[in-house]
């Protein structure tokens, strides 16, 4: 079996799909003849023709409210945002429309929004963003934002399948610097459901997608220098959050760490935190930590950037603090 | 032609005027059909009277939105689509007549506005707000313009689907001015998607007249930009309106994608019942009332050189009126949503969302009475025992 990218891991999964179902569509600002900004589309339009594999004005309202109203007609659209920044440009319909479309007109909208996101890639303030936590708040809308070439692939499928709009993060520092080699078959991964990337005892750290690699460095460190065992869970999915995982989580080490791209406030790591007090207060040895990005929109400048996103030093900083409670 | 134009900013002092000299032919309608325009018309109107009443009765439980001298274009231009073929269209709040053409029935109507439990939305959405897309209507959202670029995806499934279907799509003069109508109407003109646009100007957007809108002379000219067959016809003729509408149905269904059609009409009640219409030049209401009344311009049509005899278009009226009392006597007895219902169905998976704690083991704040008073529509014997208890 061979290793493949996170980026051919989505593409995979894309090709799957659409040779599987050819209610599949794919809508998007360059994905076709050329393949897409990032070439995640490469080859998709040679092999599934242009009337499934669309090349669009820039207008992703028009991305947005077609795939809606193709996904009421029994289609299952999957529409690029070239860059996910460009997410809050179909906002609206995304808010008001898709992700009420079930609830208040009974109108199945199974679709898919996907695209590059997040930074420590130089991209500056609208090539970077992380906007998971702007849709976490709309009910009716899912959200992944997988960290391995794995749930990458499996996640994408099982979204395509899913009977409801899935925005799906894909992590553009992660497209071609991490290799895996991926389950044979027909491999999905369930949406809602966390991972526990390494077990541990003594502190938790709770993260997903880009980060996550910053806290394994981190667990490793601090297991060396420390002798602290960390336990690891990438969450995967962020709508609806895996409660259970992060109890249990909370149960076995008593001290937790939330760490993610996004900025600070308004950020999911304080959505966790009030699940954490809700549901498992008297399980606690210390407060709930975050590690996150400042508040600020994301600079371009190297010496700005690092500063501004976690780094494992950070992380590293978070894990010992809360070893001392 | 004589038109009253869409831009022009003595438009409110202006008399109400035909925007076309000659009535139009309604293609080869036959006598059963455009009585059946007549049935559909009259429906609309006397319905909305009814939900008037009910609404002075505080039985209707939001805002009632009337489409009072909009009745031609509403069902002219959605008569103008092939049910048996399932084409599909969007209404907007004007358009209660094109919903009751695509089927639609008063008893539904009634149960929406009344906020019933076996309402389409089942107590979730308000007014005309559903959808039914079996029988070719997708329930509309209140961000105007929204519904352009899904119909263009609905349209454009025909298209990848080799369907012999077609869209049409309802916007006001004033979400014209919004971005998803522009990308929107964009994306269906250049993937040649089977739509119609009905752009129906009624002269005003709440209270803003169509002249504070836009600069365009008339809004059929936005079609230039965009590449596609525009038209504009006089939105209060029926048969004028389901000609330049079965024009653009036609050419979408013959492959040769989208076209905007343009319908001159005249909003003659507020936005909703509450608004005063303060904002309108004195006499400009009456004026479309007496002179440009889509219904009693059809009237004279059908007994005119239609020859068909007023007793008939009268028993059509008493029929009328006869499902609409049944119909309110059967949404009357409906019940209110079960309170919990609230919690079902976002999502297909999960089926339901957990009650929160604080509501656990009840059901909502209404069956503790916690409703004030001054909510309006609040039941007055749940108030005063609670006041007693």
């Amino acid at each position: 079996m061979a290793e493949i990218t996170y980026l051919e891991g989505i593409r995979q999964a894309l090709f799957e799909e659409m040779e599987r179902d050819s209610n599949v569509l794919c809508l998007g600002e360059d994905i076709g003849a050329y393949g897409g900004a990032f070439k995640v589309t490469d080859g998709l339009m040679a092999k599934f023709g242009e009337d499934r594999v669309i090349d669009t004005p820039v207008s992703e309202a028009a991305i947005v409210g077609a795939a809606a109203g193709a996904a009421h007609m029994g289609m299952r659209p999957v529409c690029e945002m070239q860059f996910i920044d460009f997410i809050s440009c179909g906002y609206d319909i995304l808010t008001n429309y898709v992700a009420t479309a079930r609830y208040r007109a009974m109108l199945p909208c199974p679709m898919v929004v996907r695209g590059p996101s997040g930074g420590y890639v130089r991209g500056g303030p609208f090539h970077s963003q992380n906007p998971e936590a702007a849709f976490l708040h709309t009910p009716g809308l899912k959200i992944v934002y997988p960290a391995t070439v794995s749930d990458a692939k499996g996640l994408l499928k099982s979204a395509i399948r899913d009977d409801d709009c899935v925005l799906y993060f894909e992590h553009k520092y992660l497209y071609r610097r991490i290799k895996e080699e991926v389950p044979e078959g027909d491999h999905l991964v369930p949406i809602g459901k966390a991972r526990t990337a390494r077990e541990g005892t003594d502190v938790s750290v709770i993260s997903y997608a880009a980060t996550l690699y910053k806290v394994l460095e981190a667990a490793e460190q601090c297991e060396k220098e420390d002798g602290l065992s960390v336990e690891v869970i990438d969450l995967r999915t962020l709508l609806p959050l895996d409660d259970e995982a992060i109890i249990a989580t909370v149960k076995k080490t008593n001290r937790v760490l939330i760490v993610h791209e996004d900025t600070r406030t308004g950020g999911i790591a304080g959505e966790i935190t009030a699940r954490i007090n809700e549901l498992a207060f008297e399980w606690l040895d210390a407060p709930v930590l975050r590690i996150t990005a400042a508040d600020v929109p994301l600079p371009y400048a190297p010496s700005l950037e690092d500063y501004v996103l976690p780094q494992t030093a950070d992380i590293v900083r978070g894990i010992r603090r809360l070893a001392a409670y | 032609m004589a038109t009253r134009a869409a831009t022009e900013p003595r438009a409110g002092k202006q008399a109400a005027v035909r925007t076309r000299d000659e009535a139009g032919s309604g293609f080869a309608l036959t006598r059963e059909q455009k009585l059946e325009l007549y049935y559909y018309m009259r429906l609309t109107r006397s319905l909305e009277e009814r939900l008037v009443n009910l609404y002075r009765q505080t039985k209707v439980v939001g805002g009632l939105f009337r489409s009072l001298g909009q009745e031609a274009d509403a069902v002219g231009s959605a008569y103008a689509l092939d049910r048996a073929k399932g084409d599909v269209l969007s209404p907007l709040i004007r358009n209660l007549g094109s919903m009751l053409v695509q089927g639609a029935t008063p008893l539904e109507i009634l149960r929406q506005y009344m906020a019933k439990g076996d309402s389409p939305t089942r107590g979730r959405e308000l007014n005309i707000h559903f959808g039914s897309p079996d029988r070719g209507f997708i329930g509309q959202i209140s961000h105007l313009g929204d519904m352009v670029p899904v119909m263009a995806g609905v349209t454009l499934s025909f298209k990848i689907r080799k369907q012999d279907r077609v869209g049409l799509v309802y916007v006001g003069d004033g979400a014209t001015s919004t971005g998803a109508f522009h990308e929107g109407i964009n994306f269906a003109a250049v993937q040649r998607c089977p739509l119609v646009v009905v752009v129906e100007n009624n002269g005003y957007a709440y209270s803003t007249p169509v002249h504070k809108q836009t600069a365009a002379r008339e809004l059929k000219d936005k079609a230039i930009g965009y590449g596609i067959p525009g038209e504009r016809a006089d939105g209060n003729d029926v048969l004028a309106v389901y000609e330049v509408t079965r024009r653009a149905v036609d050419r979408a269904r013959r492959g040769e994608g989208a076209s905007l059609v343009e319908l001159v009409t005249y909003r003659r009640k507020g936005h909703a019942e509450h608004d005063n219409q303060s904002y309108v030049p004195k006499g400009e209401i009456e004026r479309w009332e007496s002179e440009n009344d889509p219904l009693t311009r059809y009237v004279e049509r059908l007994t005119g050189a239609e020859a068909i005899a007023a007793a008939e278009l009268q028993k059509i009226d008493a029929r009328v009126i006869d499902e609409i009392d049944a119909a309110t006597d059967e949404a009357e007895r409906s019940p209110v949503p079960e309170s919990d219902d609230a919690l079902v169905g976002i999502y297909a998976d999960p089926p339901t969302v957990e009650p929160l704690w604080f509501r656990e083991g009840i059901r909502s704040a209404v069956e503790t009475h916690e409703r004030p008073a001054s909510w309006g529509t609040h039941d007055p014997e749940t108030a005063k025992a609670t006041e007693d208890g």
